[in-house]
Order: C-alpha cells, then structure tokens, then sequence
C-alpha cells in the first residue's frame, strides 16, 4: 500500500483500477516535406486550427452548461492563442520556407512558448504553459501525428492517473467510465480543478512524482475530500472506504425514498419545493426527484448553446417541452439573464470595463427588443400548454419592470392580431438580486404577481464582490448578516402584500441554510434538481419553532463565519445524517 | 517608425496577478479593433500587442512599468484606450 498526498480539488471518494497515462514529452521527429507540397502542408495545419478550435468552443459550451460560464471562460483565453497571430507567422515561416513539417513546426514553436512561460517568476504566468501545451497536443492528435490517448475508447470503470491532464482534456473525460483522476502537478486554481469541481468528479492534483510507483491495473483510492491517493490499498483501509462509499450511497437511497412524500415540516407546514433548470432535459431528474414544479427555468442555454441567435421557435420549442413534462405543475420561465460579453451572436457593445455592472440580463433585453421580443411571444405561446409564469432578471428599477410588462403586452397584442394561440393573463414576477429592488420593494410588490430572490447575484452586489474573482471570493458569502437583513426585510414586504416570495439562489440549496430561510419566513425554495432530496430531508426533520429559534438567533451574529458555524451545528443535531463526515 | 503617427506612453500593471491570461485576453481584444501597430515592451523586450502569446511571455508581474507604441492612423485612440486599460487594473482581475 502506498498512500499519496495531494491537494484536494473536487469532493467524493472514488475506487477503481488505474489508467496510468503516458508522460507529455512527445517526440516528434524532424523531418521535412518536399518544397512544392509546403503550401499543402500549411493548409493542413489550417485544418488542423481549424478543428481544435472548434472543439475548444464545444468545451466551452459544454463546460459553461455544466460547471457555469465562468469555467466555460477557461477555454475563451485558449482560443485566442490559437489564433496568436505571431504563432501563425512563425508556424508559416517554418514550414514555408524551411520546408518542416506541420507537426515538428507545430511541436518546436509551441515548445518554445511553454517554456519561455514557465520560466517566468510569476506563478500566474507560468501556469499558463499548461495551456498552451493543451493547444500543442490537441493541434498534434489532429494532424495525425500523435495517437488519440488510450482514454477514447474506455470500456470500464478507471481512475485516471497522469503527470498533467490539461483542462480540455478534464472536460473530455468520459463521465461513464472515468470514477476520478489524480495528476502529478497542478494547484487548487488550476483550470483542470476548476473543471474537475464542475463536473463533480473526484479530484487530488499536485501530488509530485508518483506515477513510477503505479502499474497499470493497480486499485487506486482517490480521496477527494482529504486530498489523499492510495495505491493498492490495505484490506482495512479498502473498507473503510468502501464503507464511506456506502454511507453516501445509503444516504442517497434513503433519501429517494422521500420522492413522493410532501416537503413538509415535521409540525405540519407545506414549503414549495421546486427545482432550478437549465435545460429542457433536466425535468425528468427534477420530476423524478418529487420537485412541486420548476422555481427557475434558466434560459441562457439557448444563446450560448447554439451558433446562430435561437428563433422565435427554438425558444418555443425548448418551453413546450418543459411545459408539457411537468403537466400541470408551476413552471417559472426566467427571460434572459447574460451580459454583453456572452452574447456572440452579434457585438452588442463595445469591451465592458465591468460587464457585473453593466449591459446585462434585463437591461440588455430592453436595450435589444428584437432579441427580446421573439423569447416573450415563445413564453406566452407555451403558456397554452400548462401553468407558465414569466420572470425578469436584474429588476433595478420600476422603469424597468414597466417596461418589460409594457413589452409583454405588446407582444401579446400582436399574437392576437396574428391569430396565434397564447395565453396573456400569465403571472409577472421579478428576481430580486440588488440591493435597489430590496430598498423599493414596497414599490415593486404592488406592479409583480410574485418575488424570487437570487442569493447569489443579490449577495454579490450587496457585497461589492465580484464573486468570480479569486482575490475577494472569500469575502462572497450569502450567508453574510447584511444579506441576510435584505431578505428578512423582503419577506415581510412580500408578507405584508400577500405576494409569493421564493429564495431560488444557492443558498436555498444548502440544508443548513434552507432552514434558516424557513425560519426567516421564506415558504417557497427553488433547488437543483440534485439537491432535492436533501434539502426535503432537512425540511421533513424540523418544526417551523426550531427553524425561527435558529433565525432568531443568526440574526444576532456578526459575521457570515459565525453564522456557517452555528448553521453547521444546528443542522448537526436537527438533521445528523446531512453532516458528511 | 514614422514620426507623425508613432506615439509612445509608459503604463504600469496594476493587477495583483500580472498580465496574465484573462487581461492579457483583453488586451489583444481592444489592440485588435485599431489598425495602428501596437508594440508594447519591457526594458528592450518589445512585443506585438495583438499576440497573447507574445504578451504572457513578456512576465510583466505587478508594479512592472510598460511602454506602448503605436503607429498608423488610429495610433492615438489606440494608446488612449490601452492605457485606460491598464489604468482600471483591467478591471475584473480574477482569473475565469
């Protein structure tokens, strides 16, 4: 037994036989192609750009849809360096004129480059050699100069074990088969652990040279809490592994088996809990996970997913389909909510110096009608289907929330004049996410027919951080006392209107936080379809009296550290099994 | 260089984390709109501003002063806006 030690990147315990993967170094021989084919050889590395680059933007795509935008963006700054125009200039130059092949050209430049990089002081800097040996080995698979690796075509389970995986390489990985990995280098804002935390597969990087000491085949612990590798384990340590496997699995299962019993609190009291979508397919595991409807029904996907602007119909189409899946049951359909900077469609604007803090989400729709106006009439359209709501992202002002009822009922005019079948009388809400909407929300409740607050964006324009920043993410928390105030003050404008509020951020997703928004008042939680079963399990352990003890008591603390612990411990003893040990 | 045209400005990298690969995305972002040359540079080390690989290389950590040149048509809006960029820090320094 060897025992490894690492630093933990992406939680869960993951057991199986290795897949120990080659070293990098390739060995690309130097070789030359006869003068009057070199125009024939540039060409082929243009093909060459051209596929990886069209594979980087999958990955993009595919990684923003799973792990979110921000990871997506890791292969934004990968794509521009493909498309570097020194490194076509000197890659044109080697093979145009001394006549080298694409693949030695492509492997002696890019070479260069990583290492010019990790010399470099600066750890930021020197990282990015990753990067750009990522596009190296992608541009060499493609000209056929080096073999796929031995992971296109898994037939079993496998950890992955390898000097380096590159990011793409991560958001390649064949969730089917692949149960973990575990790399000789890497650091914890590495964009491989990033990637690898999106896609909920257990992780340890940067554990220094190990691979000598495996063979392929060797049973392999990835430790992804504690950060710890084992080769070829003890019996003893195998099953208490096993073992801890089991217990999140036993959880799992006992926790479906809350599927059809109501959210309900152990004295009685019905909470609403629905599940966040993000994609049409994602109603099954809400429906099958017992969620009373769909609270956020995020429509993005249908910018970024596709190469054109979505139609009227492709919009249309994606709705029915939720619609008619939850048959009957609440569907929120929130409008679109991207800034500027993702919209690749069309330039909208001009480079953004702060995109958090501009033309996003709502403003941008008002700003764009003919963007806006085809995803209104598809809502009002798929309303005939089921109980469709509609809801605007970002409201800051009452202008703005007129506006976009106005819009609303032009479209609707329209639809009828047209002779389309629609329905106008759907239910208009808005998601409160600035600190603004909070201060007005008298104002607002009278003009919406129901509330949802985003914990995520309203904590981070509460707090002034930008919580995809590194530097400040720490100080991002939305359990943090001053958000906490927002949403206590919220729920009794909501109260006092007699208008639904829902809590749709992450927050509601959390257990031990879901029940103190229980016990500030909050009766409705919107959910991934993953954290159904817990958050319902939390909610069938409790009384609404614990719940408002444990508010009554947060509301009294300092700081969002010390409300996370409280939390911690309250749910410890309310709801042990919750508690990973 | 033509003298008319060619402007030159000292800026100074601001972010914590150095001209790394989001700013210096950026970076090639705005030099890309203008048709001027735009070479930027560190002691001798001058680099073409629209290569983001030519620009991680040149390791410019935070607190390191940079020269900017830029020479065409559109050379003084050029400098204008890469000098505002680096004045905000960028903006958003994080790593996405």
């Amino acid at each position: 037994m060897v025992e490894l030690q690492g630093i933990p990147v992406s939680p869960g315990v993951a057991i199986g036989p290795a897949l120990v993967l080659d070293a990098d170094g390739y060995q690309i021989p130097r070789s030359v192609v006869p003068a009057d084919q070199a125009d024939q050889e540039y060409a082929r590395l243009q093909s060459a750009v051209d596929a990886v680059s069209a594979r980087l933007e999958t990955s993009r795509l595919e990684t923003a849809a799973v792990a979110g935008e921000h990871t997506g963006d890791i292969f934004a700054a990968q794509l521009q360096m493909l498309h570097d125009p020194r490194l076509h200039a000197e890659l044109r130059r080697r093979i145009n004129t001394e006549y080298l092949t694409a693949a030695y050209s492509v492997n002696r430049v890019l070479h260069n480059y990583a290492a010019a990089l990790r010399q470099l002081s600066n750890p930021f800097l020197a990282d990015r050699a990753e990067d750009v040996l990522d596009i190296e080995k992608q541009l060499l698979r493609e000209l056929g100069a080096v073999k796929r690796g031995p992971m296109s075509d898994l037939s079993e389970p496998v950890i992955v074990l390898s000097h380096v995986l590159t990011p793409s390489e991560t958001a390649n990985l064949d969730r089917r088969y692949v149960r973990g990995f575990a790399t000789e280098t890497g650091g914890a804002g590495g964009h491989t652990a990033i990637v690898a935390k999106g896609l909920e597969l257990p992780a340890v990087v940067g554990i220094g040279p190990f691979l000598d000491s495996v063979g392929a085949g060797d049973q392999v612990i990835v430790d992804g809490d504690r950060g710890r590798v084992i080769i070829n384990p003890d019996a003893t340590t195998l099953k208490h592994y096993e073992q801890r496997i089991k217990q999140r699995n036993s959880l799992s299962a006992r926790l479906a088996e809350l599927r059809d019993l109501p959210a309900e609190t152990a004295d009685g009291v019905r909470i609403r809990l629905n599940a966040n979508i993000e994609f049409p397919h994602e109603t099954s595991a809400a429906i099958e996970r017992g969620a009373d409807g769909i609270g956020l029904y995020r429509t993005e996907f249908l910018y970024l997913s596709s190469e054109q602007e979505p139609s009227e119909e492709d919009h249309y189409q994606a709705y029915s389909q939720v619609v008619r899946e939850m048959c009957g049951r609440p569907v929120v359909i929130r409008t679109l909510d991207l800034g500027a900077d993702k919209m690749g469609h069309r330039p909208l604007v001009e480079q953004e110096h702060n995109p958090f803090l501009g033309l996003r989400s709502i403003r941008l729709s008002l700003r764009n009608l003919d963007l806006f106006r085809p995803q209104l009439r598809a809502v009002l359209r798929a309303a005939v289907h089921g109980d469709v709501r509609v809801m605007f992202p970002l409201i800051t002002t009452i202008a703005e929330l007129r506006q976009a009822r106005m819009l609303l009922n032009l479209v609707a005019e329209d639809l009828k004049d047209e002779g389309i079948p629609y329905r106008g009388d759907i239910p208009v809400g808005m998601m409160v996410e600035v600190p603004a909407a909070v201060v007005m929300l008298e104002n607002f409740v009278r003009e919406v027919d129901f509330l949802s607050i985003g914990t995520n964006d309203l904590a981070q324009y509460t707090l002034a951080v930008d919580r995809s920043n590194e530097y400040v993410a720490d100080l991002y928390q939305s359990s943090d006392p001053a958000v906490l105030r927002l949403i206590a003050r919220c729920v009794e404008v909501a109260d006092n209107a007699h208008t639904s509020l829902a809590v749709c951020g992450e927050m509601s997703s959390m257990p031990a936080r879901a029940l103190l928004l229980l016990g500030m008042g909050v009766r409705n939680l919107s959910v991934p379809p993953s954290s159904l079963p817990r958050v319902k399990k939390a909610i069938r352990s409790v009384s609404i009296n614990q719940c408002q003890e444990i508010a009554a008591r947060v509301m009294k603390l300092e700081a969002a550290r010390d409300v996370d612990m409280y939390l911690l411990d309250r749910l410890g003893d309310l709801v042990p099994e919750l508690v990973v040990t | 260089m033509s003298t008319d045209a060619s402007l030159t400005r000292t800026v100074v990298v601001r972010n914590a984390e150095g001209l790394h690969a989001r700013p210096a995305d950026l970076l090639v972002r705005m030099a890309s709109k203008y048709q001027a040359e735009i070479r930027i540079g560190k002691n001798s080390e001058w680099v073409d501003c629209k290569s983001i690989l030519s620009l991680l290389t040149l390791g410019a950590a935070q607190g390191t002063e940079l020269s900017v040149t830029a020479d065409g048509i559109d050379a003084a809006d050029a400098i204008d806006s890469i000098t505002a960029l680096f004045e905000a820090g960028f903006d958003d320094t994080s790593e996405k």
